[in-house]
């Protein structure tokens, strides 16, 4: 009963998405208020039924239904309830449903929070997010509908991939959904106005905290994956540029340029054209990486399934999508004008900088993805672009993108002073330098890798930096402390926000050279009381105990130690786990952090000689990616909290608040 | 700076920002394309030495031969075998008789030194390039992929 409750639900939302999708739309171009109008319950609709379906799913999976497919090819009874709920987006049906869950609650917002848009925006924009809806849905119901039923059911199901038995599997698709879908509300929007053919400042003030909202889930999610891909595969990596990771890497890009011009589109009223494009690329790059990584194509733990229709289908709502609102773009852009004007040395001309460097590079990294694919389709061979490829190509573009970063933000609208600003930031470049120097002498002087030193150098210029523009705002250097604290105070959040995120960024940078290039890598057959040195200390292999039971499987765990000298500094019991159902072995690494490093253990198959192979890594840094995109993420939360994004605060208010601040 | 020349700033500033991409690019692309052969096509190619390359196909029956750290063993397509070493942690799902992908370069004896060892990653799935290696060796069987 169950399912198919869920399965009818479904096929209402289906039905009810396509009426949100057609009738407020004609309705704005009649101005038929009644018809307009219709879009608020439609929305709240489709995101009520979405939500019965999805949890009557969850349900399935909860009671271990084997009569329902899906439950029966991802689920088993032996699994944790954690799993087996999480288990429920680790596969192809699950996790589309998942994504249409979250529109459905976007859409919702929409309707419950648009009360100050004017009524047609709102049913345009509601209109648009319908018809996505009614593309996803009908792709769900049509190719791969999670509430197919087997008969006679089966005993048990065949369990869910080990690799993704991990909290990781809880929280990493949600997020990265939260951040794909939320791109949908920039999309939305920008067809709306492209359909009215006007953009103003209360369009951008709309946009931008959905834009923000979207950006802030999107970043945790890549980082989460990153940190999953880290911890759970052994290999000591966090990032491989493995497409699915580019898939998610690609609307990030887009989705931070999208996030700066928006600030243009709002505060100064100019490149608005170029916001509505890359509203569109945006979420035109999270459909395609939706199609990636579930249309089979590629080689990953990802790809659930290769069914070629699925794939086939993707591409077709990706084609109509994108093509559908280019061919918008290109007819209706001519009609956006620009007000403001501006120098090329100006924070608006720093943000475009922003805007095409960020562009470049998801360029790049799109051709670096799709490239093997059409080599393929085309008969040129079979290749794989890989990390050196994207390392020649990417990097280099994200120089001058960090080194404007610190400059940017000093300089004033529509005309900069840029030797001002870089008289003011002689001391941040000077430190910059001196930081290069130190880690080339203390890295080993002449044979000390350059890209370390020019890392490290890059991401001590934009804390500076970043931190200096800060301390201006604030009159650090100049005022009393308790005018320094109000200003401190009355400072804007979403100012805040920046310098937080900008911040951020910079520590990941540093995390992402320091891991790269100091990273130690033994590899060796180990006996029982056998060390290894690697970081100043020694680790040895105590023990290894065999058959110890876990909740679905049994480990081989062994215990190392870590000493310096004869202190102990740490024990470790890295795993291999052996899964009943399905059979399978996986690693699991054990790994000590001390925020500067991490210690990284793996315990390899024994080579029958009563030795093991083991993997032993000292990664430097590496917590600082994680915690740097942690604090970019906060950041934009802090931006978000700006009371001039509060989601639907009356329009006046904010003009009132705007017109304050200058 | 009136619109027009301000428009045309920018459509430079874009043209440049894609020549450098384009750039970038064509240095990559030179050495960073990693090319899929199967072990035949090594065979007619007469691959050389040198090149980042992978080796899709199954690892022979009886070929794993464990030193150390140190691994040996076979990729075939079930019509011609190479023979690859490894140094480190093979990838749990190692098995004889399973699909590989082996990255690496050919050394001068023949013998293909591989960095990176891949394996499917559950019971479901083998890996595509295998799955074509072995259609093309003509001993593709579809009950095989299907399981």
């Amino acid at each position: 009963m169950i399912p198919e409750t869920g399965h009818f639900a479904l096929i209402l939302a289906f039905v009810v998405a396509i009426v949100q999708g057609s009738l407020p739309m004609i309705g704005a171009h009649r101005r038929d208020p009644a018809w307009m109008a219709l879009g608020t319950p439609a929305a709240l609709c489709q995101g009520a039924l979405i939500a019965i379906a999805f949890l009557c799913l969850i349900g399935c999976y909860v009671t271990s239904d084997f009569s329902v497919l899906a439950v029966v090819e991802n689920s088993h009874t032996d699994k944790p309830l954690l799993y087996k709920i999480a288990g429920v987006w680790g596969n192809h049906e699950g996790s589309m449903v998942l994504w249409v869950f979250i529109l459905g609650l976007y859409g919702a917002a929409v309707a419950v929070f648009g009360n100050h848009l004017p009524v047609p925006l709102k049913a345009r924009v509601l209109a648009v997010q319908g018809l996505i809806g009614a593309f996803f849905l009908a792709f769900i119901l049509f190719t791969s509908n999670p509430f197919l039923r087997v008969d006679p059911a089966p005993i048990n199901g065949n369990g869910l991939n080990p690799i993704l038995q991990d909290p990781g599997l809880a929280f990493h698709p949600p997020m990265l959904y939260l951040g794909y879908v939320g791109f949908s509300m920039a999309f939305s929007f920008a067809i709306a106005a492209l359909i009215e053919g006007r953009v103003d400042a209360a369009w951008a003030r709309w946009v931008r905290p959905w834009t923000l909202a979207a950006w802030c889930a999107l970043t945790l999610g890549v980082a989460m994956g990153s940190w999953w891909a880290y911890y759970t595969l052994g290999w000591g990596g966090w990032w491989y540029w493995d497409p699915v990771e580019n898939a998610s890497f690609m609307p990030w890009l887009a989705g931070t340029a999208l996030l700066h011009s928006a600030i243009v589109a709002e505060k100064r009223e100019s490149l608005r054209a170029w916001t509505i494009l890359l509203a569109i690329l945006t979420f035109s790059l999270s459909v395609l990486g939706t199609f990636l990584v579930r249309s089979g194509i590629l080689t990953s733990v990802h790809s659930f399934a290769a069914d070629p229709a699925r794939g086939i289908f993707v591409l077709v709502i990706l084609f109509v999508l994108t093509g559908g609102s280019l061919v918008l773009f290109a007819l209706r852009a001519g009609r956006l004008t620009d007000n403001g004007l501006f120098a090329p040395i100006s924070r608006e001309g720093g943000l475009l900088l922003n805007n095409l460097l960020l562009a470049t590079g998801a360029g790049t990294v799109l051709l670096g993805t799709l490239f093997p694919m059409v080599a393929d389709a085309f008969h040129m061979g079979k290749i794989s672009v890989g990390p050196p490829f994207f390392n020649i190509v990417f990097l280099p573009l994200m120089v001058p993108l960090v080194l404007a970063m610190a400059v940017g933000p000093h300089l004033s609208w529509k005309r900069g002073d840029l030797p001002g600003v870089l008289s003011r930031l002689k001391l941040a470049a000077v430190a910059a330098v001196a930081m290069m120097v130190l880690t080339w002498v203390l890295d080993g002087g002449p044979s000390a890798v350059l890209y370390a030193a020019g890392g490290i150098g890059l991401a001590t210029w934009l804390l500076l930096g970043t931190l200096a523009e800060w301390a201006e705002r604030v009159h650090l250097f100049s005022a009393r402390p308790g005018e320094i604290w109000r200003r401190a105070i009355n400072l804007p959040r979403g100012a805040w926000g920046m310098t937080t995120a900008h911040l951020g960024l910079a520590i990941v940078i540093a995390g992402i050279t320091g891991a790269t290039a100091w990273r130690v890598e033994k590899v060796q057959v180990m006996h029982l009381g056998d060390s290894v040195d690697i970081a100043g200390l020694q680790v040895r292999l105590d023990s290894v105990e065999d058959n110890v039971p876990g909740p679905n499987y049994v480990a081989m765990r062994g215990t190392f130690t870590a000493h310096r000298g004869a202190r102990v500094v740490a024990v470790f019991h890295p795993e291999r786990r052996q899964f009943a159902q399905p059979p399978t072995t996986t690693t699991f690494a054990a790994i000590r952090t001390n925020l500067i490093g991490d210690l990284y253990v793996v315990l390899g198959e024994p080579d029958g000689d009563g030795g093991y192979v083991t993997r032993i890594y000292h990664n430097p840094m590496v917590p600082w990616i994680f915690g740097g995109a942690i604090i970019m993420t906060l950041g934009g939360l802090v931006s978000l909290s700006d009371r001039r994004f509060r989601v639907g605060a009356p329009p006046r208010a904010a003009a009132r608040l705007a017109a304050a601040k200058g | 700076m009136t619109r027009k020349q301000r428009r045309l700033a920018f459509a430079l500033a874009g043209l440049a920002s894609l020549g450098a991409a384009t750039a970038l690019v064509l240095v990559a692309a030179g050495d960073s394309l990693v090319y899929f052969y199967t072990p035949s096509e090594v065979v007619a190619k007469h691959v050389g030495p040198g090149r980042l390359l992978r080796i899709g196909g199954l690892v022979e029956q009886g070929s794993v031969v464990k030193d150390g750290t140190t691994v040996r063993f076979a990729i075939t397509d079930l019509t011609e075998r190479l023979a690859v070493s490894y140094t480190g942690i093979l990838p749990d799902l190692f098995r004889e008789g399973q699909g590989v992908v082996a990255e690496g370069r050919m050394e001068a004896d023949g013998r293909f030194a591989a960095s990176e060892v891949l394996a499917k990653h559950d019971e479901h799935y083998m890996p595509k390039e295998v799955v074509e290696a072995l259609k093309k060796s003509g001993r593709w069987q579809e009950q095989e992929g299907k399981k």
